[in-house]
């Protein structure tokens, strides 16, 4: 399947800022099941770019913006040629063990009751695929698909006890959940041209270890295993590790951000 | 604790007299009225003060707004003592280094099973987020502090490595200045390495590590948190010695992967950045999103191989208490031989062997949480009450992998100007230890803390802790062959020699 992606940000600032600086996981890598065609990174503005990598593989951009700045339209656009996969990973650039994604952060912290759902779900043999497809699906089913999007640094332990949920926080309780019944897992952000929002944003799902396996990726949003109608970008323990970008700014006042995004489905 | 203790300078607890090398300190101690002593312990007690030497010393703290007391008695260590220290010192370093190279590299201290692999991956001193980076010149931790406790003439012990940012090597610096200019008399008898030459070796340190192709002149720079650290005098009299800039984050700033400092003349380029700043806030781009300190870019800037960061980030996996019983098997993998230094012996509870060993010996031993610090959840057991040990127990049963334990040591002592006059009293040794790009070299002195309480082994500041400057003498014969060539200052395996007023050692050595 080629996906075309068209990912638009906009920052806006209410006071010139003298300076930003900007990481970006904007760039998906090739693996068996997905061929990066064309992609390119485009800013509004002077900056210098540097392309670089991350502890966990992800391909990383730099962007070292001077002031004074008011806007950034940060352009991403590109071609992925994806193919079938049973949501195994192949070929993917793996750098870190897999237990490492054992660990939990502020975000994925699993409470009480995340582990008492997930032992009942995952039941005697959480690490098998039977099993996490269980939990794939009796995440999904839990909540209602929330719209817009996910609400900065909410916990997943808030997030499980709400009764909509964005596909970050899908996301983030599959992970607690796994974890909590020691099975590794870890964040994906990245693009998919199935969503039910009426205003597309990056997606997000989960990769957990299967011993035997491998990665192996599921999203609870759709409550299947992402196919060849997903493109992945980035790995980290959550959603900030995996974020597309993290940004600082040498300035006063507010910022004001606008995403869009467009998969569409060439041919 | 009324443990007979070896004494640095009268020796072992059955001995008469001092140790025979000694025997020049002691009739000097005997010579020079407590009066006499106290008075110039003060003299340099009012300079530090005026000074500002505040410090919080392995994290004290409460201990930032006073000084540390200091003691006027030095603590001497033999030079042939101080050779076999040194050789375990340098092994233990290397292997530090060895350990931080693979476990962010490679990893084959995991895949051939030497540590268990949870050890390290579920470890937050583990940082993933600089996994892969090579730093310049593959030196990871430039800088250590290995904190030592000593129980005989050669038997030392390794209570901590401190691989991060290790503070109080400007208290040697200052406890050998006050002790030069009061007690000039035991520079012309004893022949002590100097330290004055730290600053210089430890710019000679940084500039070996400036990545390459930044030329003959590498700007180095000192980062500090700013003047609200309680180190902060530390900071800027390492930057001032060494003639070195010293920075904030704000001074900062990181453009096209190239670390700047802002300046009255403009952006000066940056090679090379001893950081006094924990890994937490160097780059909120890359760790603690939620923090705004740091200076975004200084990690892509490291990637890049364009500035070397002293020490380097993610040290904390070799330093962190968990590990620390697992450093025998990491120094014989990365060295091949067994440690010269051995630690403190560890039993770690999670092993079923060492637990029942433990219990069984509870009233013997030190039981520490492996992840509580500042003496909580800790049982001592010669001076707990039986309940307490009780409680222990039933901990350990339920959580033994949470526990290590350990005995506890006969801490050798030192006689120390108490109100009575001198007394022992116990002391433990922070050797400083420096890593650059033509090897590894340990400095002949150190920071050595003393318990002022009598029979106390608590040695922290905040818990009634002092300071000892400490002498290291040198090897006659070795620095008599190295003082040739009209030098007024003889040059020692392990540093220069101090020589003062009339007593001009290399006339004395000719």
């Amino acid at each position: 399947m080629r996906l075309s992606i068209d990912h638009r940000t906009t920052y806006r600032f209410s006071e010139p800022q003298a300076r930003v600086v900007q990481l970006l996981r904007m760039t998906p890598r090739n693996t068996h099941d997905q061929i990066v065609a064309d992609w390119h990174i485009a800013l509004d503005c002077d900056a210098r770019i540097t392309e670089g990598q991350d502890g966990f593989g992800n391909a990383t951009t730099m962007l070292y913006i001077d002031g004074p700045v008011e806007r950034i339209d940060l352009s991403v656009t590109g071609e992925v040629v994806t193919s079938h996969s049973d949501g195994v990973l192949h070929g993917t650039l793996e750098p870190l063990p897999a237990r490492l994604f054992l660990r939990d952060t502020p975000m994925t912290r699993a409470d009480a009751a995340i582990t008492e759902f997930a032992r009942d779900v995952l039941g005697e043999e959480p690490g098998t695929v039977a099993a996490l497809h269980r939990l794939n699906r009796a995440v999904g089913e839990r909540f209602t698909p929330a719209r817009g999007r996910p609400e900065a640094g909410l916990a997943v332990a808030d997030a499980f006890a709400r009764e909509t949920a964005t596909a970050r926080d899908l996301a983030h309780v599959f992970i607690a959940a796994a974890r909590a019944c020691g099975v590794p897992a870890r964040y994906v952000s990245g693009y998919c041209d199935r969503h039910d929002g009426d205003r597309p944003a990056p997606h997000g799902w989960a990769d957990a270890w299967i011993d035997g396996l491998g990665w192996v990726g599921f999203d609870p949003m759709l409550r299947l295993s992402p196919e060849e109608h997903h493109v992945r970008v980035a790995v980290g323990f959550d959603s900030v590790g995996a974020s597309p970008v993290a940004g600082t700014r040498m300035g006063e006042g507010d910022e004001c951000l606008d995403v869009a995004v467009n998969v569409t489905r060439e041919g | 604790m009324g443990t007979p203790a070896f004494d640095e300078i009268m020796g072992p607890p059955e001995r008469e007299g001092a140790r025979g090398e000694l025997v020049d300190l002691c009739h000097w101690l005997q010579a020079t009225p407590a009066e006499e002593l106290r008075r110039r312990q003060e003299a340099a007690e009012t300079t530090f003060r005026q000074l500002g030497i505040t410090f919080a010393v392995y994290g004290d703290s409460d201990a930032s707004e006073r000084i540390i007391p200091f003691d006027i008695v030095p603590r001497i260590f033999l030079a042939r003592e101080w050779a076999r220290l040194s050789e375990g010192l340098i092994q233990r370093v290397e292997a530090i280094n060895a350990f931080l190279h693979d476990i962010y590299g490679e990893r084959r201290i995991l895949k051939e099973a030497v540590l268990p692999e949870d050890l390290i991956l579920g470890n937050a001193q583990f940082r993933p987020e600089i996994a892969g980076i090579r730093p310049p010149h593959d030196v990871w931790a430039h800088i250590c502090g290995i904190d030592l406790v000593r129980t005989g003439p050669d038997d030392f012990f390794v209570l901590e490595d401190n691989a991060r940012t290790p503070s109080g090597v400007s208290y040697m610096l200052e406890n050998r200045e006050a002790m030069v200019r009061l007690c000039p008399e035991l520079f012309s008898q004893f022949r002590v390495a100097a330290v004055d030459s730290y600053p210089d070796m430890l710019l000679e340190t940084m500039r070996s590590v400036s990545p390459r192709g930044c030329g003959q002149n590498p700007t180095c720079v000192v980062l500090t948190p700013g003047h609200y650290n309680s180190a902060y005098y530390e900071h800027s009299f390492l930057a001032d010695s060494m003639g070195v800039e010293l920075v904030e984050a704000a001074d900062l700033v990181v453009d096209d992967d190239v670390v700047y400092m802002r300046t009255i003349a403009g952006r000066v380029k940056v090679d090379v950045i001893y950081r006094r700043v924990d890994d937490d806030f160097l780059d909120p781009l890359v760790f603690r999103p939620d923090s705004m300190l740091g200076v975004p870019g200084l990690i892509a800037a490291y990637a890049a191989g364009n500035v070397a960061i002293i020490n380097a980030p993610g040290n904390g996996i070799a330093d962190d208490k968990a590990i620390y019983s697992y450093m025998p098997e990491i120094v014989r993998f990365y060295s091949g031989g067994e440690a010269k230094l051995p630690n403190v012996e560890t039993w770690r509870c999670r092993e079923p062997q060492a637990l029942k060993y433990v219990l069984d010996h509870l009233d013997e031993l030190v039981v520490k949480l492996v992840d509580g610090s500042g003496g909580y959840g800790m049982l001592v057991g010669p001076t707990a009450s039986a309940a307490e040990i009780e409680r222990f127990r039933a901990a350990l049963v339920a959580e033994p992998h949470r526990y290590i334990a350990q005995p506890t040591l006969a801490l050798s002592t030192v006689p120390t100007l108490a109100d009575a006059g001198l007394a022992p009293r116990h002391v433990d040794f922070r050797p400083f230890v420096l890593t650059g790009s033509k090897g590894v070299k340990v400095v002949p002195g150190g920071l050595t803390r003393v318990a002022l309480k009598e029979g106390s082994l608590v040695v922290n500041s905040s818990q009634g802790g002092g300071t000892k400057d400490s002498f290291v003498l040198m090897d006659d014969a070795k620095a008599m062959t190295q003082t040739m060539g009209g030098m007024t200052q003889s040059i020692g395996p392990d540093g220069m020699v101090q020589t003062l007023g009339g007593a001009d050692l290399t006339r004395e050595v000719r």
